[in-house]
């Protein structure tokens, strides 16, 4: 069963994860129930993709995580990353991936940095040159030229997000798994990991796989998105996609010459008046171009703009559409 | 990273293949290799970071000295009231408890916070060990690895020292052997007993304590002679927790001392063994631990 030739870097198969959770209800009686937090999951990630892994929180994303990295043992189901079943060959696999989990470093916090590289280094057993190149690679791109001979304490979080990264991808892992790396940091912070990032899967064809609660992240980065809630895979495909499944509405801003009450055009409605000026909203599968010609054969227009939907509204909607189903 | 795609396309042909060159197979042998570089790389670290803060570093060695001096003064001060504490001499006694000392210190230094395990449970930092490539065993026992423990050690080696100059012993060379002998055998005993407990805090997060209950108070108890407990204890540090085997029945062979519940001699050279039992058996349960919580998470 080994997946010589394929393109498949990550291979999921009706995976599952059982956690046999014990409730205190008394002074020594306990509870046991079973909670799924996986509930058979399938999907592949090819070489070379960089997809984002969404859902809120308890959804089963840090689980799958933390089973691809083989930290997990599943319960049920098959999976394959990079041709290694995880749980079953950790440390070999530790050698092909690399992991950043945003709310825990792995550099060390009295040491400076290049100190941490140093021991990736050894730890990983990276041939000299490649470690010199790679680490000269990340230095510049991470731009922390300046940072390798202080301390960690002293980083700022984003310096100390960016030093992470770079710590995962000295030993040249086929898949980087990223935990939240943009939470917490500031615009420009997230702006340079973001870029790094992109250049990373462009030009090393590292395949990435991100987990993470800012939706930007997605939007810049993942052509691909898979959501999930409930240990359940709800979606996954192009981000563009998102939208339609999500029965999400785009937004018509109007400036009318003058208040005046609300509109009344067909397949739209007005959510919003302000003065003169009115928000209506249509399916965001529609054009919009009959529309405004409707609303121009009928009212006084003096402005217009169209309002693309918010990712986090279409998500939070497929969320409560699920829970009323 | 520029030639990445090169050597991924060559990985990606033999998959089934180890990884770079130079890395070890999956061999017991190879895997203790490996977990004994880590724990050298990892400790080295630990060491850097220490002196990160040399005063600090100098301060909490002289601390860890002077509190199990502290130890041995107490002892002191009861000779000075007796003569004999359970019919043993003061150079007796200080042997008891400079070979406990040692062997505890010994142990201590290598695998002193393992019992700091539970909170990388709790806090999930146990996850960013996981992920390394190598044994997670040793990378909990080197965890936090505190060179000012050499305190302890030093301290109890100069008791022994002092024991050893003092005694009047007739030293045969079995006897001579037995020494060395009960240091290693008694250190890979407790070392054992932090493993073991280590073990259990995957289960209990907050049983840091437990643990220092065996290995803090184990220490404490083999550096007085068996004569002066109860003899179920005595029965229970030697068939159930084999403390005994740390230094009470080398140490009184090489006293001469008869033994503690009519025990035969040969029992005196029954400490390799015993820890190599020992550290198998903690070795299981740190693989079941370790189980437990690769398919439970936290």
């Amino acid at each position: 069963m080994e997946t010589v030739g394929t393109t498949d870097l990550i291979e999921l198969e009706g995976v599952e994860k059982v956690f046999d959770v014990r409730k205190k209800t008394g002074f020594l009686r306990r509870e046991r129930h079973q909670v799924r937090a996986v509930d058979g999951i399938s999907f592949t990630v090819p070489r070379g993709e960089m997809v984002g892994y969404i859902g809120p929180n308890g959804a089963g994303k840090s689980t799958t995580i933390k089973m691809l990295t083989g930290i997990l043992t599943p319960s049920g189901g098959r999976l394959r990353v990079a041709g290694i079943v995880p749980s079953r060959e950790r440390t070999r696999l530790a050698q092909r991936i690399g992991v950043v989990f945003g709310q825990r470093t792995t550099l060390w916090w009295d040491l400076p940095l290049i100190d941490s590289y140093r021991l990736v280094h050894r730890m990983y057993r990276i041939p000299d040159a490649r470690f010199r190149e790679n680490l000269d690679r990340c230095v510049e791109l991470l731009e922390l030229g300046a940072l390798l001979d202080v301390p960690v304490r002293q980083l700022s979080l984003g310096q100390r997000m960016r030093g992470d990264i770079a710590a995962a991808l000295l030993h040249d892992p086929e898949v980087l798994y990223l935990d939240e790396p943009t939470i917490g940091l500031d615009v420009i912070s997230k702006a340079k990991v973001r870029g790094f990032l992109r250049d990373l899967n462009t030009q090393s064809g590292t395949t990435v796989l991100l987990t993470t609660h800012d939706l930007t992240d997605i939007e810049q980065l993942c052509e691909r998105v898979m959501v999930i809630d409930h240990g359940r895979l709800m979606y996954d495909g192009p981000l563009a996609g998102l939208h339609e499944v999500g029965e999400s509405e785009r937004t018509l801003v109007v400036d009318l010459e003058r208040e005046l009450p609300p509109m009344e055009i067909e397949s739209a409605r007005v959510v919003k008046v302000e003065g003169p000026r009115q928000w209506l909203a249509f399916p965001a599968a529609q054009s919009a171009a009959p529309l405004v010609a409707r609303i121009a054969a009928r009212y006084p227009m003096a402005d217009l703009s169209v309002r693309e939907p918010d990712i986090e509204a279409v998500i939070a909607k497929m969320y409560a559409e699920k829970a009323t189903s | 990273m520029a030639d990445l795609t090169k050597t991924r396309a060559g990985q990606a042909g033999q998959p089934g293949r180890a990884g770079p060159p130079g890395q070890e197979g999956t061999g017991r042998l190879a895997q203790v290799r490996s977990g004994l570089r880590a724990y050298r790389l990892i400790s080295a670290m630990w060491i850097r970071s220490l002196m990160a803060y040399r005063l600090s570093f100098v301060m909490s060695a002289l601390g860890n000295f002077a509190v199990t001096a502290f130890d041995f003064a107490a002892i002191l001060l009861m000779f000075s009231q007796v003569d004999r504490l359970g019919g043993y001499a003061l150079a007796e006694v200080a042997f008891l408890y400079g070979a406990s000392c040692t062997a505890f210190g010994l142990a201590d230094l290598a695998l002193g916070s393992m019992d700091r395990l539970g909170r990388r449970v709790r806090d999930g930092t146990l996850d960013t060990l996981l992920v390394r490539p190598a044994p997670v065993l040793a990378q909990v026992a080197a965890d936090r690895f505190g060179l000012h423990r050499l305190g302890r050690l030093t301290q109890g080696a100069l008791v022994l020292t002092y024991a050893l100059v003092v005694l009047d012993i007739d030293w045969a060379p079995l006897k001579v052997l037995m020494v060395p002998l009960m240091l290693v055998s008694g250190a890979g005993i407790f070392a054992a007993v932090f493993m073991a407990g280590a073990a259990f805090q995957f289960v209990a997060q907050d049983a840091a304590e437990v643990q220092n209950a065996f290995t803090y108070g184990g220490t404490t108890l083999l550096q007085y002679p068996p004569t002066v407990f109860a003899k179920d204890l005595v029965r229970g540090v030697t068939f159930v927790l084999p403390l005994a085997f740390v230094n009470w029945l080398p140490a009184l062979y090489v006293l001469g001392r008869p033994y503690p519940l009519d025990l035969p001699v040969w029992t005196a050279f029954a400490p390799p063994p015993v820890a190599v039992a020992c550290l198998a058996l903690a070795g299981l349960a740190w693989r079941a631990g370790l189980r437990s919580y690769r398919s439970t998470g936290s």
